[in-house]
């Protein structure tokens, strides 16, 4: 932009411009582009901020009505009905009940696919993998949802789980833990791959077979990176809310049965937002006690798989 | 083993090598050891490339058993490959690629039934960086007899390699701690340690002293020295002091134009540092190149 003024006088007098007036009007620009990206970045912060004060608020107006107590260890969810119930511990049994089901599936295969990928794969088999794992991490979560309801359950749990209930948290753990595989995947290979030459060649020069040196070595070497890696894994797959609204059902119950209809927080959050529920009544007010609640229990995972990351970074860099 | 009197150096002005060989009494030498020309490795006219970028050029060397050979050159010169032929530790380098053989005690190494793992057990290495396992002192050093199925009394076995390795006393009472919370010298003694735990026949060091300081650099030699007595070693090293006081015999490699590592000069050390049969070697050695 400066440039662009500059030139045409440059050419108009034959010498380089360069008066008071456009050093004052090129200093004016410098400021209010800088004041733009402010602006934009100001956006990010802003947002955040706005969101967890509301959500402070309203939880806060929430617990005027209802006891921590009653929130936190009541075992009935219905805000709806009367005699209405607060216990919050369905939701987070149902939520912790899919992720401990996503991470079932996708620990061991994301696991396996990571030792394959840093240590067998030749290059060439690498880079035809990785667009897959990351067209796997890019399909829509709605597709997910569809796929477990009209697909994993009837083809594949109930012929094997007769009584399965149509909805249910098996098939909505089992397509999270295909969501979360691509995450698992390629953070734990990324931490394989900083594990230093020099240790796989004296596994190596000891007798050590490809599999113990991944297994003895490399596994255990990138373990913090690995374990970062499952952690932020359940921290997406406790905050997944279209596939496990569709398969999962919508009842609130207390249980580890996965074949029968649950209800995550988040399910919970999609429902009561897209219904009828009267704004600012305290049913209304659930949702976003429910939703500090999961805020919260994913903050902690991000903060924990961060001190993870951090640390095996600091160990070989 | 430790208190042979011939591992004693006598303050260096005399090459320590020759007073092994020659005053070592003849009844303490395994009968096999003082067969002539009894070697460990043969290589035969070996060549090794690095994708299109040839590395060795037809090499023809033996390295005699229960002696320590030195492989000596300038930079660039082919010195690592060559030794890493000797383990086959360049297969896991996938653009490799090698002709001629190399028997060791007589077997190809390469040979249809010949298995690079196998191989390993038999032949410790030791690298130019000390590389630990990010594990606690004693499970480095027990790696190795836990991969190859040991069985016996393991404790037994860490102090021996421990021990063999000089580094007993100072670890003894941790040896919990990480490995890598040892100083450099001592990681490098832990990685020798860490080798002969494994029972090997010949030990390749590939410039074990080149991120050591004098005096970590000068135990590990004294180290080297002692080992000499039951293991076969081959030594890389740029540093040509280094290879007249801890080796036998000395191997001088020598890179042209092409970059391609060629054999120029094998023998006794002290025949080579004194009456060199090559003017590359005499310019080498006396400093006047590399």
């Amino acid at each position: 932009m400066t440039a662009s003024t500059g030139n045409p006088a440059r050419t108009r007098t034959g010498r380089p411009s360069g008066g008071p007036a456009l050093a004052r009007r090129r200093r004016a620009t410098e400021r209010a582009i800088a004041g733009l990206l402010l602006a934009a970045t100001g956006v990010s912060v802003l947002t955040t901020v706005g969101i967890v004060l509301v959500l402070v608020f309203e939880t806060f107006e929430f617990f005027r009505e209802v006891s921590l107590w009653e929130f936190f260890t009541g075992t009935v969810w219905a805000p709806l009905f009367s005699p209405r119930h607060f216990g919050v511990l369905p939701l987070v049994g149902g939520t912790l009940l899919v992720a401990a089901i996503a991470i079932i599936v996708a620990m061991p295969l994301g696991l396996i696919i990571a030792i394959y990928l840093a240590e067998y794969a030749g290059q060439r088999t690498r880079s035809t993998v990785k667009p897959f794992l990351e067209i796997l991490a890019g399909i829509p979560t709605v597709v997910f949802g569809f796929f477990a309801l009209t697909f994993v359950t009837p083809n594949l749990i109930q012929p094997l789980i007769p009584g399965t209930n149509v909805f249910n948290a098996l098939s909505a753990g089992i397509v999270v833990g295909l969501m979360v595989l691509p995450m698992v995947a390629t953070i734990s290979e990324d931490a394989m791959a900083a594990v230093p030459r020099a240790l796989r060649e004296a596994a190596h020069g000891l007798g050590a077979t490809k599999l113990e040196v991944a297994l003895r070595v490399v596994v255990p070497a990138a373990l913090s990176g690995i374990i970062a890696s499952f952690i932020l894994a359940m921290s997406r797959a406790v905050g997944e809310t279209m596939a496990v609204a569709i398969a999962g059902g919508s009842t609130p119950v207390l249980t580890i049965d996965p074949t029968q209809s649950i209800q995550t927080m988040t399910g919970y959050i999609a429902q009561v937002s897209l219904g009828d529920t009267p704004q600012n009544s305290l049913e209304f007010k659930t949702i976003f006690a429910v939703g500090m609640t999961l805020f919260v229990m994913t903050l902690v995972l991000n903060i924990v798989s961060q001190m993870f990351v951090r640390r095996y970074r600091n160990v070989y860099q | 083993m430790v208190s042979d009197p011939v591992i004693v150096r006598p303050g260096g002005h005399t090459p320590p090598v020759s007073i092994r060989l020659q005053d070592r009494p003849a009844e303490e030498r395994p009968a096999e050891r003082t067969a002539a020309l009894d070697q460990v490795f043969r290589i035969e006219h070996l060549s090794a490339w690095y994708g299109t970028a040839q590395a060795l050029r037809d090499i023809t060397l033996d390295f005699p058993r229960n002696r320590v050979t030195a492989i000596i050159g300038p930079s660039g010169c082919g010195k690592s490959t060559l030794i890493r032929c000797l383990n086959r530790m360049n297969d896991l380098i996938p653009s490799f690629r090698q002709e001629g053989r190399i028997l060791y005690h007589g077997d190809d190494v390469c040979g249809p039934g010949s298995d690079a793992v196998a191989l390993r057990r038999h032949i410790g290495m030791v690298f130019q960086k000390p590389n630990p396992f990010p594990k606690s002192i004693f499970d480095n050093v027990a790696f190795g007899p836990r991969v190859n199925g040991y069985s016996g009394d393991l404790k037994a076995l860490v102090e021996g390699a421990l021990r063999r390795a000089a580094l007993w006393d100072e670890v003894k009472d941790k040896l919990g701690t990480s490995g890598l919370a040892l100083s450099g010298g001592q990681q490098q003694r832990l990685c020798i340690a860490r080798a002969l735990a494994v029972e090997p026949d010949a030990l390749l060091m590939d410039e074990p002293c080149s991120a050591l300081d004098p005096i970590a650099t000068y135990r590990i030699e004294e180290l080297i020295t002692s080992l000499a007595v039951d293991y076969s070693i081959v030594i890389v090293t740029h540093n040509m002091q280094q290879a007249s006081r801890v080796s036998d015999y000395t191997t001088f490699l020598l890179s042209g134009e092409e970059r391609i590592g060629e054999l120029v000069e094998f023998g006794p050390t002290r025949d080579l540092f004194t009456t060199p049969k090559d003017e590359r070697t005499e310019s080498y050695i006396t400093g006047r190149f590399g």
